[in-house]
């Protein structure tokens, strides 16, 4: 009746026939086609990543001041780790139980096929015990890293450390990944890419056994590894050192520069620390120990920190005014403590002219010469903006420029903040006479402070201030670093008015019994800067030799009472060690009274009154 | 009640065991491709094969539901579920989510449903319903239009949705059309069809030509019963190209070899066709017919292939083919499959076991190419099992609709076995390198509720139409 029904056996026939072709097909490329076992076998390719050696970095003189160690991570891939022996392992490695097991679940929730460490920074020692039991260990691995070593144990500010790169900086550089190291402040920061050399990555095909059978494509796909560059900073180590030795037990700074070249000589931050604490199995802990404590260590004072800069502010007036013309020959009288509106704490003649009030640090001068320089224009507003402009100039109240990571800008108020404050027209230079003496809303970092005596030292121009002098390349050479160079002409005449001013600083005023150096010219400016929270801080600038200066400095010491109670001293020994390479006896006084100062216990012991 | 009890007995029990071991299995299957030692649960419902536990148990709910429905129905219903689906399919268009580059997905909170499931079986019943129509006759064009729409509707609009793969689905009716009487030589024209598709793609167009050419002599032969002539044709069309390319090298005219053929072909044609009118041979006029058709198809080729297809799809097929070999581009899923499959040798490596599906070498590892698992694992032997089973529900498929009293229902079991057939062959064959990757899953065994959902619909109304199969549908 159905005519077509013996179709059905074509349709069958077809089902059958494709079953047919398949099973076919399937006994060839599982039985007797034996190549897709050894492609299996094959398969699985492992990525290994050669990290290259990070630059080194050298003093001016050739001084190591951080270079590497071999240092071995575990590595595991939690897909191929089988049950093992924990506590042998523990042994070997020297961590407890509970840590690696803690580490491994961490390594579970990244990933269960890409490797992640589990145990960081194993001794050379330890590597050797280990590397001859890791069969026993399916899924763990071993990467060689190299460590950074301090051999001084100085600058810890400066060089800054590296640590491993987190989430954020993984999803933003594609050169990282879990488990590299990224320099994070400091030097280390700022010549990332230098240092940091190139990643080599190869590809190798491994068995099961994870024994590694060749290339991958011959190693067409791999890339070689470049060691980073080393770099020649412009520190001196023995300064350095020096510098931090004299810091010590007190909150404060010192940014000392070669001022014709801009580099720097010291830059100095207290309290400090142990640059080796950031590296090693120990980091997190130290980490957070420097974190939590109340003196912050970690911050760089020299170049993060504002202050009020004091009387060492005018020099910078001094300069304005001289530029501006109004300061050449006039002399200002001053009623000593009856002076108003700003008192002058100094005895002197009066009325006395420029050279004399910086010797004198003459207060009643210099709001008198700040007034000059306001009315020297139409408009209080008009005086302000080239006040500030000049300032900037300078190289105050916003970033130099130079190679240091975290620089801060300072402040320099604008004419946009008095305004806010006072009104628009409702102040005058009188309103804000208190910046003639670098006190009120201006602030500048140390650096800020030092780079504008290297102005002064070099009579008309200063180079951005900067950490790395050249880097090393490959061959060897030498790449010279070139940073920016900031000319002021305001006339060789009036920066020697400035210096003379200064250099009777040392030799009858302020700073006579605690800067000068026998057969010396330093020429200094004294700062004591109003503290309302407590003891006033303690400040001083100055540059040496009075011809060719040879270094520019500022010290800054937070409580440390008046100018020339610590800053003074401490900047003149560092100028009289760098420049005559030896204290001499009859200051040596000062030196043992530096060294064995303790301004923190007290700090603490009030604070904890 | 009595009827309600002769279902249950008149269920094919063969079939719901056939069915319930293939989603047994494909569950283990899914259960060792994701496996790895922290869930070990095998209930753990984070993982996905506790998920597809869920949808086994739904999926036999369902399964159940169907089955108890009415057959009457299913045939009363069969174009307003049509259009339903027809329209379902349209609103996704605007409305649905994309997943994986297919817009083909509406999302209700947890679960996502794909409504082009629903159109296989849907357009099985219409087709069923239309085929059945007392005044219906296959073989009339009007008849050819009707079938080609009502299958062209859901092909496109799926293919809108950018689910090539699951469109092709619907080629798979003309084998019921067959059955239900289409001319055998519709599906002969197509399979030449497709082979000469083939054939453009691997030859060039001199030995395209030349084997056209071969083949039209030796259908000659065969339709005038004559060896005698063929080889006569033969020889002297090849002597002819032999003279030719004697002369083009002698006074290096610089013909190229197809020029050659072509000369000789267009000489050799006048030739016949005078000979033909002569001769008064029939036969010959069929000949040309088809060797025009073949080279009018093999010309098309080249413009569907580089103007239609997109470039993933021209890759899958010419990794097929073996015009190109990309170990880790295109073909990378393909060979990390073969290798996977190939790996497992005669016996297997044993139930989870599988290294080569376990590092995430092959990708879709649960959904596409879960026959990855199942080769690695179970080897030759566990392979081959699971390919029987197949053969055997689709066979047993066949059986039943043979035995159906009204061609209602015999349309719907010719097409439910047709649809099954095109996913297993085709899936499998992608993950063996036989076909080009098509993203379709397999019957009852890859991951998803949507597709276990829709095959078991599809399966369970037909057990239905089974169990009272001596009512009369229409």
């Amino acid at each position: 009746m159905d005519v077509y029904s013996k179709r059905k056996y074509l349709v069958i026939g077809l089902f059958s026939l494709s079953a047919m072709i398949i099973v076919l097909r399937l006994f060839y490329i599982q039985v007797v086609d034996s190549s897709y076992k050894i492609s299996a076998d094959n398969n699985v390719l492992r990525r290994e990543v050669n990290y290259p050696a990070r630059g080194v970095i050298y003093d001016r003189n050739g001084k190591l001041l951080v270079f590497n160690q071999a240092a071995y991570d575990v590595l595991i891939i939690p897909r191929e780790v089988k049950p093992f022996d924990t506590l042998g392992f523990c042994s070997i490695v020297g961590v407890d139980k509970k840590e690696l097991v803690n580490e491994i679940i961490k390594a579970k929730s990244y990933s269960r096929y890409k490797p992640s460490p589990v145990i960081k920074q194993l001794s050379s020692q330890t590597y050797a015990v280990l590397q001859e039991q890791l069969f026993k260990y399916p899924g763990f691995y071993i990467q060689a890293r190299t460590l950074r070593q301090y051999p001084a144990k100085i600058a810890a500010h400066v060089l800054g450390y590296v640590g491993e790169v987190d989430q954020k900086i993984i999803d933003g550089n594609k050169y990282y990944e879990n488990g590299d190291y990224i320099g994070r402040s400091g030097i280390e920061k700022a010549y990332e890419d230098e240092l940091r050399g190139v990643k080599g990555i190869s590809y190798k095909m491994v068995d099961v056994h994870q024994m590694v059978k060749g290339s991958f494509e011959q190693g067409r796909m791999d890339t070689a590894a470049m060691i980073g560059k080393n770099l020649i900073s412009t520190l001196n180590a023995d300064l350095q050192s020096y510098g931090e030795q004299l810091l010590s037990g007190k909150v404060g700074s010192i940014v000392a520069i070669e001022p014709e070249t801009g580099e720097i000589l010291v830059l100095a931050s207290s309290p400090s620390f142990d640059p080796g604490l950031f590296v090693g199995r120990e980091r997190s802990k130290n980490y957070m120990k420097l974190l939590n404590d109340p003196f912050k260590p970690m911050l760089n004072r020299a170049i993060t920190s504002s202050y009020p800069p004091g009387s060492t502010f005018k020099i910078a007036n001094a300069l304005i005014g001289l530029e501006d013309g109004v300061l050449q020959t006039v002399r200002f009288s001053c009623s000593g403590p009856a002076s108003t509106p700003i008192v002058c704490t100094h005895n002197h003649e009066t009325p006395l002219g420029l050279i004399s009030a910086i010797r004198e640090s003459c207060n009643s001068f210099f709001w008198q010469a700040f007034r000059a320089e306001m009315n020297h224009f139409p408009t209080p507003s008009e005086g302000l903006n080239a006040f500030r402009n000049s300032l900037l100039e300078m190289g105050i109240g916003k970033r130099i420029g130079g190679d240091l990571y975290a620089e801060t800008s300072g402040n320099v108020p604008s004419l946009a903040y008095y305004d806010k404050i006072y009104g628009a027209g409702g102040w005058n230079s009188m309103t804000i006479r208190s910046l003639s003496i670098g006190q009120g809303e201006l602030l500048l970092t140390p650096l800020q402070l030092s780079n504008m005596v290297a102005l002064i030292a070099n009579r008309g121009y200063y180079i951005a201030p900067h950490l790395v002098r050249s880097i090393q390349n490959y061959d060897l050479t030498q790449d010279t670093l070139q940073f920016e160079k900031h000319t002021i002409a305001a006339g060789v005449e009036n920066y020697e008015m400035i210096v003379e001013g200064m250099e009777q600083v040392v030799e009858q005023g302020t700073a006579r019994a605690s800067a000068k150096v026998d057969s010396l010219i330093i020429c200094g400016k004294t700062g004591t800067i109003q503290n309302p929270h407590g003891e006033a801080h303690s400040a001083f600038v100055a540059f040496a030799p009075k011809i060719k200066p040879k270094i520019a400095i500022a010290v800054y010491i937070e409580n440390g009472v008046w100018g020339a109670r610590y800053a003074a001293p401490i900047a003149s020994l560092i100028i009289e060690k760098y420049l005559k390479g030896r204290i001499s006896s009859r200051r040596k006084q000062f030196e043992d009274a530096m060294f064995n100062s303790d301004l923190i216990s007290t700090m603490k012991n009030e604070s904890g009154d | 009640m009595k009827s309600n009890n002769n279902i249950w007995l008149n269920l094919d029990w063969l079939t719901v065991f056939l069915y319930l071991t293939l989603v047994f299995l494909g569950w283990l299957n899914i259960y060792a491709a994701v496996y790895n030692e922290e869930h070990q649960s095998m209930l753990d419902m984070g993982q996905k094969y506790g998920k597809q536990l869920i949808w086994i148990i739904a999926g036999i709910i369902i399964a159940i539901m169907v089955f108890t429905v009415d057959s009457k129905f299913y045939a009363a219903f069969a174009y307003p579920i049509y259009a339903v689906t027809i329209i379902l399919n349209i609103a996704v268009l605007f409305l649905g989510k994309e997943v994986n580059g297919a817009r083909g997905w509406f999302e209700f909170g947890n679960v996502a449903l794909q409504p082009e499931e629903l159109g296989k079986f849907a357009t099985n019943l219409a087709l069923a319903k239309c085929i059945s129509q007392f005044d219906f006759k296959i073989q009339k064009m009007r008849s050819y239009l009707i079938l080609f729409s009502l299958i062209a509707l859901p092909a496109i609009l799926i293919i809108m949705q950018n689910d090539t793969g699951s469109a092709l689905v619907f080629a798979v009716f003309v084998f019921v059309f067959y059955r239900e009487g289409l001319n055998g030589m519709v599906l002969f024209w197509g399979f030449a069809a497709a082979a000469l598709f083939i054939l453009a793609l691997l030859l060039n167009e001199f030995q395209l030509l030349l084997f056209l050419l071969i083949i039209s002599i030796a259908a000659y032969g065969v339709l005038r019963q004559s060896l005698k002539e063929a080889l006569i044709g033969f020889t002297s069309i090849m002597g002819t190209l032999g003279v030719l390319w004697l002369v083009d090298s002698i006074f290096h005219l610089g013909g190229t070899p197809l020029q050659l053929l072509l000369i000789t072909l267009t000489i050799s044609a006048i030739l016949v066709i005078v000979y033909a009118i002569l001769r008064r041979i029939p036969q010959v006029w069929r000949i040309l017919l088809f060797f025009i058709f073949a080279i009018g198809i093999s010309m098309s080729v080249n413009y569907f292939y580089k103007q239609i297809l997109a470039p993933h799809q021209r890759d899958r097929i010419d990794q097929v083919l073996g015009i190109k070999i990309d170990k880790l581009g295109r073909g990378y899923n393909v060979n990390q499959s073969k290798i996977a499959v190939g790996s497992g040798g005669f016996l297997g490596k044993g139930f989870l076991e599988g290294t080569q599906t376990k590092y995430n070498f092959v990708p879709e590892q649960s959904t596409d190419f879960i026959f990855c698992t199942v080769g690695e694992e179970w080897g030759f032997l566990g392979s081959t099992v699971v390919v029987g089973l197949f053969l055997w529900l689709l066979i047993r498929l066949i059986t039943l609709a043979e035995r159906q009293r009204s061609q209602f229902s015999r349309i719907y079991g010719y097409g439910v076995a047709c649809i099954l057939f095109f996913h297993i062959a085709i899936n499998i064959s992608m993950t063996i390198g036989l076909a080009p990757v098509i993203g379709i899953p397999l019957p009852f065994f890859s991951y998803g509720g949507s597709s276990l959902w829709a095959f078991t619909v599809l399966l369970f109304i037909f057990l239905r139409f089974d169990a009272t199969r001596t009512e009369n549908l229409r």
